[in-house]
C-alpha cells in the first residue's frame, strides 16, 4: 500500500461487509477471464519519496538547462525571468488543485482569473473578444484556422514560412482532417513576400497565417498583409509574441482577425516544452465561433457581482459534434501565470522590457554581424530576435560554443533548406551587455576556428 | 452552516474587484534592468510602433500578492475538501511532484535544447513511454498530445492515415451514446461523421445495434472501458471482434483507466490506440481546468503513423550507455500537433508519480478506487436508493452514476439543487446531468485517496439535504447560502457577453 491510500484492515474488513462482498477482487468479476492481465505490470517496485527525489535530481543534473550556461537559444520560447510571486501564487492550493469551474459558486476565485486574463490578452492583442486560453502556441495556430472554416467555409490556408515551423506543421496536420489545404508564402528578405502572397491568394482562400514577429525575429507589416487578404475576404490570424506587444503595435489595431500565440513568455517556465499556455483572440463578430472556456461577469441571485463560464453553447459537453473545437479545458493554472506576470510588469514595465530587449539585441546583431565569418541574414526591424549567416558550418560552430558555456542558438538549416548557414539569436532581459560581449567572444573564436579547419583542408 | 435568514458572509459582503480596477497611475511592481548598452533611436518604423501602452494594471506587489491570495479564497480546493468529480478523478496531488518539476534541471530546461545536453529529459520521457506502454498493453507511445480530447484528435488521425495508406477512403466513426463530448467533437474535426450506437439495457454497447451500423464505411470505434456508467462493458471482446471485423480500429477513452490498472490493459482487450489522462489517473494537478497531457499508445500496424518526433533510445556505442535521441525521421508519420515534443513538466510528475507507486501501488490504487466507489454506493443505496437509484446495475467500478428522477418527482428537487446544497457542507457536488442518457445524473467518482471517514460524511450530507427537502424544499432550491456567492445568472451572462473589464 502506498501513502496515498488509506484503507486499513479494520477498514476494508467493515467496507467489505457493506458492500455484501468477500474480497476485492470480487468487485473486478465483471472484467471477462479473456481480457484479463494474468501477472503484474512489469515495472519497477515502487520507491519511499527520498529515493524518488533522488532519481529525479539525477536525471535533471543530465541535462544542461539555461542555468548551467549562457543561453541565446529562442525560437519559440525564449529564457526571461519568471518573478517569484509567480511560484508562490501558482503553487496555492487553492489554484493548483481544483478542476474546471463547474461549480461558480466555489470557484470565483479561477473565473475571476480568467476574466482578468481575458482582459489582458484583449489589450495586449487590441482584439475585443479573448478566451481562458488553450494548449500552446502551435495548436492554436491550427485551433485559429478551424475558426476560419466555421466562418466562410473556404477551403485553402495561405500561410508564411515566417510562421514558426512547428505551427505550420501542426496545422498541416490538422488540416487534413478539415478538409483543408496549405500552402506556404516564402520570405523575401526577412519578410513574408507580399508579391507571393497576391499571387496565391483568391476567392477560395479562407485564411492568410502571419507571425509577428515572425520566425526570422522581423517585424511584419501586418496592415499591409491584412489589406491585401482582406481584400479577397480572407480571415487573417496572426500569431503574436505577446511580450513584444508594448513595442510593436497591436495585430487588431492593424486588421489581424484572429490573434493567438504561444503564452510561455509570460509568466511561464521552459519546461523543455510545457506546459505553458496558448492565448486565442478574435473581433467581436467571432465571439459564438471561439473555440475553449470563456469567462463572463453576471450578477448573483442577491445582485452581486460574479463570474461564470459562458456561451456554453459553443463547446463539446453540449454541443458534442457540432462543436466549435474539441477542447474541453483551458490552460487556467498556466494563463494565471501569464496574467500575474502582466499585473507585475505593468502598463509601464511592458514598454520598458520591451524598449530594453530592442536596445541589446539592436547592440548584439551589431557586435556579431561584425565578426569575421558572420553577418545579418537580413537588415529587417527586429525586437528580440535576429538570425545571422555563419560562414562556417553551424552545427559545429554551436558545438564549439557549447564546450565554451555558450548556447548559440537555433541553427536554421534543421527547419529552413534555404538558410543552411542561418543562425537565430534571441536576447532576452536576462543576457546584459556583458553576456553579449563574452559571447561575441566565443562565437569569433568557434567561427576562427571552423574556418581554420577548412582552409587547412582546402590545402591539403 | 446552513444561513436561510439573506444574512451574509464577509467574502459576500466585499464586492468582487479586477486587479484592472486596483493600483493607481505610476506604480509598479517590477524595476527593468540598467540600460547597459548604448541607447539607438528609430529602431521601430513609427508605423509599426505600438501608439497606445497597453492598459495593464498598475499595481504594487503586494497589492499584487493580497489581490490573488484573496481571489484563491474564492476557491474550493481539492486540498481543502472532498471532490467526488466523476470522470475528473480528483486524487490527491502529491506535493514531491512539485518540488521535482520545479528543479532547474527540468524547468529551465529550453525545448530545443541538443539531444546531447538533453539526456536526463529523454531519458525520463523514454521511460515514461515503456511504463505508459506496459500498463496500457500496447508497445507505443507518443507523450505530445496535451489533454485527453488533443489525444483523442491525435488517435482519429492516426486512424485516417492507417486506412488511407492501405487506400480505404472511411467517412464515419461510430460513438456509444454515453460517450464524453469530446469524443463526437473530435470525430468532426477530423473529418469524419459521427454515427451514434445504442446502449443495451446493462448500459453497455448494445451489441446488435454496433452489428448493424459496423460497416466497411466506418472507420473506428470510440469507446471509454468502463464507460462512463462506471460499468466494465461485458461483451468487450465481441465488441472488439465486430469493429475488428470490418476493418475499422478500436479506439479506447483513457478517462476511466484509474479502474482498472493491474486487473486489465486496453491493448488485451483488443484495442489499438489508447489515450490516457495524466491530470485524471497519474494525478498532474488539474490546476483549475489545465495543465493536462495526453499521451497515446498504439499497435504495431498504427505504430508508423505516430506524431513526430518520437524519443528513441538509441543501443550504446562500444560498450558504453544507451543514449536518447529525437527521432524525426517518420516518413508515414501525421507529423506534429503541437509545439516541440509535448508538456514535459507534467512528464515528471507523472514519471515520479509510477517510480512512487510501481506495478504493486498502481493495482492497488484500483483496488482501492474501486472499492471506495462501491462502499459510497453500497451506503447510498441503503440511505436514500428510493430517491437516488443507481441507474444501472446492482454494483460498480471506481465511479457510478445515480439518478435524481425520483427525487425530483417525490421532493420537488433537481440534481441541481441537491449540487447546490452540498456546497454549504463543505464539499464538491459530484458530476451533474453527465452522462447525458440517464435523467437527472449524479456522476460521483470518490477515488482511491479519500477516507473512509470522508465518505461516511458525503453520504450523511447527501442524507441531510433529502430529509430537509422533504420538510421544505425551498432551501434547497434556493443554495447555496454561504459560499462567496449565491446562484449565478448564466442565461444572463450569455445574452449580453461581458468577457473583460471595461477599462
Amino acid at each position: 500500500m502506498s501513502g496515498y491510500t488509506a484503507v486499513t484492515e479494520q477498514d476494508l474488513e467493515h467496507m467489505l461487509g457493506v458492500i455484501g462482498v468477500e474480497s476485492i477482487e470480487q468487485l473486478f468479476d465483471g472484467i471477462p477471464a479473456g481480457v484479463r492481465l494474468d501477472g503484474p505490470i512489469d515495472l519497477p517496485a515502487g520507491e519511499p519519496e527520498q529515493a524518488v527525489y533522488a532519481e529525479l535530481r539525477r536525471l535533471a543534473a543530465r541535462n544542461v538547462s539555461t542555468e548551467d550556461e549562457l543561453c541565446f537559444l529562442g525560437a519559440g520560447m525564449y529564457d526571461h525571468y519568471v518573478p517569484s510571486i509567480i511560484d508562490m501564487l501558482m503553487s496555492r492550493s487553492e489554484f493548483l488543485t481544483p478542476y474546471t469551474p463547474y461549480q461558480p459558486e466555489v470557484s470565483q476565485g479561477g473565473l475571476q482569473v480568467m476574466f482578468e486574463y481575458q482582459t489582458a490578452i484583449s489589450e495586449l492583442t487590441g482584439l475585443a473578444v479573448s478566451n481562458a486560453s488553450v494548449y500552446e502556441g502551435p495548436s492554436a495556430v491550427a485551433a485559429a484556422a478551424y475558426l476560419a472554416k466555421a466562418v466562410n467555409k473556404r477551403s485553402r490556408l495561405l500561410v508564411s514560412r515566417g510562421v514558426h515551423p512547428d505551427s505550420r506543421e501542426t496545422l498541416r496536420t490538422l488540416a487534413v482532417g478539415y478538409a483543408m489545404t496549405v500552402e506556404e508564402i516564402a520570405l523575401e528578405d526577412g519578410v513574408t513576400d507580399a508579391e507571393a502572397l497576391a499571387g496565391g491568394l483568391g476567392d477560395d482562400v479562407s485564411a492568410v497565417i502571419i507571425q509577428q514577429p515572425n520566425f526570422l525575429g522581423s517585424i511584419e507589416d501586418v496592415r499591409a498583409l491584412c489589406d491585401a487578404a482582406h481584400e479577397h475576404g480572407a480571415l487573417v490570424v496572426c500569431a503574436a509574441d505577446p511580450l513584444t506587444l508594448g513595442v510593436i503595435e497591436a495585430p487588431g489595431n492593424q486588421g489581424v482577425d484572429v490573434c493567438v500565440g504561444e503564452g510561455q513568455t509570460l509568466g511561464n517556465r521552459l519546461d523543455f516544452g510545457g506546459p505553458s499556455f496558448g492565448f486565442f483572440a478574435a473581433t467581436e463578430k467571432h465571439i459564438r465561433n471561439m473555440p475553449g472556456r470563456i469567462a463572463g461577469e453576471t450578477t448573483d441571485a442577491d445582485g452581486r457581482r460574479g463570474f461564470v463560464l459562458t456561451l456554453q453553447t459553443r463547446e463539446q459537453h453540449i454541443r458534442r459534434e457540432k462543436a466549435t473545437s474539441n477542447i474541453c479545458t483551458s490552460q487556467a493554472l498556466n494563463a494565471l501565470g501569464g496574467v500575474v506576470y502582466l499585473s507585475w510588469l505593468g502598463r509601464r514595465g511592458l514598454v520598458e522590457l520591451g524598449e530594453l530587449m530592442l536596445q541589446r539585441t539592436h547592440y548584439a546583431r551589431q557586435t556579431l554581424s561584425a565578426l569575421d565569418g558572420v553577418s545579418a541574414l537580413h537588415d529587417q526591424p527586429v525586437v528580440r530576435e535576429f538570425a545571422l549567416s555563419i560562414d562556417a558550418p553551424v552545427d559545429r560552430v554551436l558545438e564549439r560554443c557549447a564546450a565554451a558555456g555558450v548556447n548559440a542558438g537555433y541553427a536554421l538549416g534543421r527547419s529552413y533548406d534555404e538558410h543552411p548557414d542561418g543562425l537565430l539569436v534571441a536576447i532576452t532581459e536576462q543576457r546584459s551587455r556583458a553576456d553579449i560581449d563574452r559571447f561575441a567572444d566565443v562565437l569569433g573564436n568557434a567561427v576562427a576556428a571552423e574556418r581554420a579547419l577548412a582552409d587547412a583542408g582546402a590545402v591539403a | 452552516m446552513t444561513r436561510l435568514d439573506g444574512g451574509s458572509t464577509p467574502q459576500q459582503r466585499e464586492r468582487a474587484t479586477t486587479i484592472f480596477e486596483k493600483g493607481s497611475p505610476g506604480r509598479r511592481a517590477f524595476v527593468a534592468p540598467a540600460l547597459d548598452v548604448p541607447e539607438v533611436g528609430g529602431l521601430i518604423p513609427a508605423s509599426m510602433r505600438r501608439a497606445e501602452k497597453p492598459r495593464l494594471p498598475e499595481a504594487s506587489e503586494p497589492e499584487i500578492v493580497r489581490h490573488y491570495v484573496n481571489l484563491s479564497k474564492r476557491n474550493f480546493d481539492l486540498d481543502s475538501g472532498f471532490y467526488p468529480l466523476g470522470s475528473c478523478t480528483m486524487k490527491h496531488n502529491p506535493r514531491l511532484h512539485e518540488r521535482v518539476a520545479a528543479l532547474p534541471g527540468h524547468c529551465r530546461l529550453h525545448p530545443l535544447q541538443h539531444p546531447r545536453r538533453a539526456q536526463g529529459a529523454l531519458e525520463l520521457m523514454f521511460a515514461l513511454q515503456v511504463a505508459l506502454g506496459e500498463i496500457a498493453g500496447l508497445p507505443h507511445v507518443s507523450l505530445q498530445p496535451s489533454a485527453g480530447s488533443h489525444g483523442e484528435l491525435a488517435g482519429v488521425l492516426l486512424t485516417r492515415a492507417f486506412h488511407e495508406d492501405r487506400g480505404e477512403h472511411r467517412t464515419k466513426v461510430l460513438t456509444p451514446d454515453s460517450a464524453h463530448g469530446t469524443n463526437p467533437a473530435t470525430v468532426t474535426m477530423a473529418g469524419y461523421e459521427v454515427v451514434k450506437v445504442a446502449l443495451d439495457a446493462d448500459g453497455g454497447v448494445d451489441v446488435e445495434d454496433l452489428r448493424a451500423k459496423a460497416d466497411e464505411q466506418c472507420a473506428c470505434l470510440m469507446l471509454t472501458n468502463p464507460s462512463t456508467l462506471g460499468i466494465f462493458d461485458p461483451n468487450i471482446e465481441e465488441i472488439a471482434a465486430i469493429v475488428h471485423g470490418v476493418g475499422a480500429t478500436l479506439y479506447y477513452d483513457g478517462a476511466n483507466l484509474n479502474a482498472i490498472m493491474g486487473y486489465s490493459r486496453p491493448g488485451d482487450m483488443g484495442f489499438d490506440i489508447v489515450h490516457f489522462n495524466l491530470h485524471k489517473t497519474f494525478t498532474q494537478p488539474h490546476g483549475g481546468g489545465g495543465p493536462g497531457a495526453g499521451p497515446i499508445a498504439v499497435s504495431e500496424r498504427i505504430e508508423p503513423y505516430l506524431p513526430r518526433p518520437q524519443v528513441v533510445c538509441r543501443p550504446p556505442d562500444n560498450g558504453g550507455p544507451p543514449t536518447f535521441d529525437l527521432d524525426v525521421d517518420r516518413p508515414k508519420s501525421i507529423g506534429k500537433l503541437r509545439g516541440f515534443q509535448g508538456n514535459y513538466g507534467v512528464f515528471v510528475r507523472t514519471y515520479a508519480y509510477i517510480r512512487s507507486l510501481g506495478a504493486e501501488g498502481l493495482k492497488d490504487l484500483s483496488e482501492v478506487a474501486v472499492l471506495n466507489a462501491n462502499y459510497l454506493l453500497a451506503r447510498l443505496r441503503e440511505e436514500v436508493g428510493e430517491l437516488l437509484p443507481l441507474a444501472f446495475g446492482e454494483r460498480c467500478m471506481h465511479e457510478f452514476v445515480l439518478s435524481g428522477a425520483p427525487m425530483k418527482k417525490e421532493l420537488g428537487i433537481r440534481t441541481l439543487d441537491l449540487a447546490k446544497r452540498l456546497l454549504d457542507h463543505g464539499m464538491h457536488p459530484p458530476t451533474v446531468y453527465f452522462p447525458l442518457v440517464v435523467e437527472e445524473a449524479l456522476l460521483i467518482e470518490p477515488t482511491e485517496t479519500e477516507t473512509r471517514e470522508t465518505l461516511d460524511e458525503f453520504v450523511e450530507a447527501i442524507v441531510a439535504i433529502v430529509r430537509e427537502a422533504a420538510k421544505d424544499p425551498d432551501v434547497a432550491l434556493n443554495a447555496p447560502y454561504t459560499t462567496p456567492v449565491r446562484r449565478l445568472d448564466e442565461a444572463g451572462a450569455a445574452r449580453k457577453p461581458r468577457v473583460r473589464q471595461e477599462l
